[in-house]
């Protein structure tokens, strides 16, 4: 899984502008790695993972780039150079996709029951007797029961409709799995189940996860590499420890300082200011109207995603390679 | 105590019946009763298993759906009679919804305008459209938002933390003295989360509005609430002072659950080097 | 946002393409009867039984009707006869389902088991009972009123199912809590979701009250002196039309009222995919 690069811009015609929520984005997720992707409400978590699962559908249209997938059964693959029957047939069985509004997945007038025969028994070749079986277990792994199979969506809790939606994704054991904040409705106990069975499936392929959250607690505990988004960028990517310890972007320093804990009521506050529109970035560094070591330089001129250690790409002018 | 409480809830349970030839069922919530005092607001957390009945509790507390056992009463007055159009406006003017899912909280196929425009109308009895519009903005200035940006916006053009703060901007126009939030902050990030509950806190104080918060981010809660009840399979198994219990939980479920949350140092990430 | 719709579908689909062509060339020959020469009721105004031809473009009847024109003003008479019908019997199904399934409870189940019987009434017969009981009172207006209550049972029962897990979502609730009344909740929030239905629903109930009160015409348990495409064919057939080989005023409906047939068929099976609320919001270039 090399070379994911992609750029893309969404644009809404109805109002007549472009909305950049993602724009020039270049990564890579390694194979058997799990990486994890953060940063702020609309700063386009969502989006790129969309155009990177081409999910996309109007108003939201892929501007540039490309996204190139290394199966291991079927070689390289560049994903927008796809016929669509054959972008179907990668589909949950090499690729699949939680998404965020994951309601919307489930048919809310049929049984979860016949959710899980449209997506994943055609492709995962058993005889009913034992598909049945291994949904159960793997449901079991979840903390859910199998009578969640006879229930119609509605009837189910928020979490349990959320990890109904997780086990789709993962029970044909894709080779890489992306996932936009599967956790958010779960309690800490389930969360934390949930997290280890993606590891362990994650192991046990040597598959890859892209695993989107503004959880940092939860990147914490469960990925290897982190990259952090502001306002449609990258600003700052490395090992998901390194990230934590010594976060050298502003944005992201803010972001790990501000997570309150048990056992500390001090005062934290949440970022001063509004993220920026994306319609009408501000020019240069797209932080600096908020950012607390803004130079003169940062509103004129982008920085650029630099080196700053092994692995380690900082985007800001305030960060010089070698720094820190 | 001698004043009526703000909301009073005794012994309060809920069972579901579904399936017509099954007949399966389910105890959602069973015997819980807490309450809310009058002359003092608070933040009230509710914390618990997924699937313990929290949302059920919400649902009831707002009058969407009854209880099968107990009472619920919202200033000394019994739910069950608030029944005419007019009560109930009076009910909605004073106790407010903030729900779980942002992408589900507005109708998809129309714009979110609509939602904020209609409190101010029907609740906050605003007559002119500039009153309307004023009202809404002020709301949405509240929570960090403008009208400028949501206006003519429907629901699939705003990312869930722009959805949520909506929400919370169309609970507060008609100036509730309750507000019912279930899950409020999960699906936005941590700066947000914390501009959320610093507004639930300017909420309370300033406003003196009492807050029934319903999550699963422990840490929130802490920072947050003044008293917490934590439920598992629809019954609290704790309750007390947020602080105290956060600190020092006794029951074996709020161990475990303050055991397993996650925080940045318990990092095990990182460690494994990519292999490619 | 309708007319792009339109736009798109005419250049994509091609049964939905075909389908517009014919129902509008239906139409087409029933706006042309405002302009007809003749008073339609009247008869013998033209020489009988004349073939096709340069005289009369689809020739004439045994009862001196020019068949042109007189086709003209019986199309006009059945399609508004089978709009009478749809959109009398959508506005019942729509109040019945919408209400139904979103206050539920007792009117739920008063509404339900008004419906059901409606549902298994045996339609042909009562009509023809009908006719039978009211015999020269039958008017047209009556009979469109009539059907129009027995067509409505099955689509309200559709809608109200849709309108059930409509309820269930949060965004109602978001609209109850906004103050938003019962009327607002339906006619604006739900309204939007059971549209598609309801628009691919009425041109099968079109195709259906037409064909209905085709049948009812041929047979001549109608008012047949209101000139219909049904009644057109019933006095062909008391005039013994095709052993007299005066075919060209049978055959004239008939071709006609198949065009309309599969014409609408054609744009409610394409219309009726094209409009799912799931897909609704953004599906053009989609998949292309
Ligand atoms: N269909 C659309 N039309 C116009 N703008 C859109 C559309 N979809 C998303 N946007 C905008 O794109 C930006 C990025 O949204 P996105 O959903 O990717 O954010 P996110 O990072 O996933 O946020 P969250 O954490 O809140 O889910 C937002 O500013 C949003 O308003
Ligand atoms: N309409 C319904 N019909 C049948 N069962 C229901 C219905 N609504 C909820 N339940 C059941 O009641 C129980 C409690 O659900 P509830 O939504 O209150 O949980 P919750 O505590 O909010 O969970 P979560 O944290 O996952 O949101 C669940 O077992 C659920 O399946
Ligand atoms: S480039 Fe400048 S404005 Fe941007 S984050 Fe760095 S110091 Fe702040
Ligand atoms: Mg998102
Ligand atoms: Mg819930």
């Amino acid at each position: 899984m090399r070379d994911l690069h992609a750029h893309y811009r969404v644009s809404n015609f109805g109002i007549r502008r472009d909305v950049r929520a993602v724009d020039g984005i270049s990564l890579e997720v390694g194979r058997n790695e799990i990486y994890g992707l953060a940063g702020e409400s609309s700063s386009g978590k969502s989006t790129l993972v969309k155009t990177i699962a081409r999910a996309i559908r109007p108003p939201l249209f892929h501007v540039g780039g490309d996204v190139t997938f290394d199966f291991r059964s079927t070689g390289r693959v560049s994903l927008y150079d796809l016929p669509a029957d054959e972008l179907a047939r990668l589909r949950w069985r090499h690729l699949s996709y939680i998404m965020q509004a994951s309601m919307s997945v489930l048919n809310p007038v049929r049984r979860v029951r016949h959710s899980f025969m449209d997506f994943a028994f055609r492709h995962i070749g058993m005889r009913p007797p034992e598909f049945w079986a291994l949904v159960a277990e793997h449901l079991g792994r979840l903390h859910l029961s199998a009578t969640v199979l006879d229930s119609y969506p509605h009837e189910l809790s928020g979490g349990m409709r959320q990890r109904v939606t997780i086990a789709l994704a993962t029970i044909c054991r894709p080779d890489f799995v992306i996932a936009d904040e599967p956790t958010t409705a779960l309690d800490v106990v389930v969360q934390k189940s949930v997290l280890e069975m993606i590891r362990e499936v994650q192991q046990q392929m040597a598959s890859s996860v892209l695993f989107v959250t503004h959880d940092m607690s939860v990147h914490a505990y469960l990925t290897d590499r982190l990259g952090i988004m502001y306002a449609g960028r990258l600003v700052e990517e490395g090992p998901t420890r390194q990230i934590l310890r010594r976060a050298q972007h502003p944005y992201t320093q803010h972001l790990v300082a501000s997570l309150p804990r048990i056992g500390d009521r001090t005062e934290r506050r949440g970022l001063e200011g509004r993220p920026p529109s994306l319609a009408a970035p501000p020019p240069g560094c797209r932080f600096h109207p908020r950012c607390p070591l803004a130079m003169p330089v940062c509103s004129q001129e982008a920085p650029p995603l630099v080196n700053i250690a092994a692995n380690h790409r900082v985007a800001c002018h305030a960060v010089k390679g070698g720094a820190a | 105590m001698t004043a009526t409480p703000l909301l009073e809830l005794r012994d309060v349970g809920r069972t579901f019946s579904s399936g017509v030839f099954s007949r399966r069922r389910v105890r959602a919530v069973a015997g819980v009763s807490f309450a809310l005092e009058a002359g003092r607001p608070e933040v009230f957390a509710v914390i618990g298993e997924s699937g313990s009945g929290k949302t059920t509790l919400a649902r009831m507390i707002l009058g969407a759906i009854s209880a099968t056992e107990g009472a619920i009463l919202f200033r000394g007055r019994d739910l069950r009679s608030v029944r005419s159009h007019r009560d109930r406006l009076g009910f909605m003017r004073a106790v407010q919804p903030i729900f779980q899912n942002p992408f589900e909280a507005f109708n998809p196929l129309k714009r979110v305008d609509r939602y904020l425009f209609a409190s101010a109308h029907r609740l906050a009895a605003a007559a002119s459209k500039a009153e309307v519009e004023r009202l809404a903005d002020t709301a949405l200035h509240q929570v960090g938002l403008s009208l400028a940006e949501v206006s003519g916006r429907f629901p699939h053009e705003l990312s869930g933390g722009q959805l949520q703060r909506t929400a919370i901007a169309r609970a507060l126009i008609s100036r509730p003295s309750l507000i019912v939030a279930d899950e409020p902050v999960s699906m936005i990030d941590a700066s947000l989360r914390m501009t959320v509950t610093n507004l639930f806190r300017s909420l309370r104080d300033e406003l003196g509005v009492s807050i029934v918060y319903i999550t699963h981010d422990l840490a929130t809660a802490y920072y947050v609430s003044d008293r917490i009840i934590i439920m598992r399979k629809g019954e609290v198994v704790e309750r007390g002072e947020a602080a105290e219990v956060l600190r020092a939980p006794q029951h074996p479920y709020s161990v475990l659950l303050k055991e397993s949350v996650l925080s940045i140092d318990s990092s095990n990430g990182g460690d494994a080097i990519p292999s490619r | 946002m309708i007319l792009p719709v339109i736009g798109d579908l005419l250049r994509v689909n091609r049964e939905f393409a075909l389908g517009i062509v014919m129902t509008g060339i239906a139409v087409a020959v029933a706006l042309a009867s405002f302009f007809s020469p003749y008073p339609p009721l009247d008869v013998y105004v033209v020489p009988p039984d004349v073939p096709p031809g340069e005289a009369f473009l689809l020739g004439t009847t045994s009862r001196g009707q020019d068949v042109f024109w007189q086709l003209t003003e019986a199309t006009r008479n059945t399609l508004l006869f089978g709009i009478a019908v749809a959109a009398i019997s959508r506005v019942i199904a729509l109040t019945v389902g919408l209400l139904a399934g979103y206050l539920g409870g007792v009117v739920d189940r008063v509404l339900m088991s008004i419906n059901d019987t409606f549902m298994v009434v045996p339609l042909f017969p009562i009509l023809v009972l009908f006719y039978f009981v009211m015999r020269d009172r039958m008017s047209w207006a009556m009979l469109a009123l009539v059907m129009a209550s027995l067509g409505w049972a099955y689509d309200a029962r559709l809608i109200r199912s849709v309108a059930m897990s409509l309820k269930s979502r949060e965004f109602t609730q978001q609209a109850v809590f906004s103050g938003m009344t019962t009327r607002q909740i339906v006619t604006q929030e739900h309204l939007p979701y059971v549209l598609p239905i309801v628009f691919s629903t009425t041109l099968n109930n079109l195709n259906w009250s037409i064909g209905l009160e085709v049948t009812l015409s041929v047979l001549g348990f109608t008012d047949v002196n209101t000139p219909t495409i049904g009644g057109m064919v019933y006095w062909a057939n008391q005039h013994t039309a095709m052993v007299a080989g005066v075919w060209w005023w049978i055959a004239a409906p008939v071709v006609l009222i198949a065009t309309l047939f599969i014409g609408l068929f054609l744009v409610a099976a394409s219309v009726s995919e094209y409009i799912d609320p799931r897909s609704r919001l953004g599906r053009i270039g989609a998949d292309k």
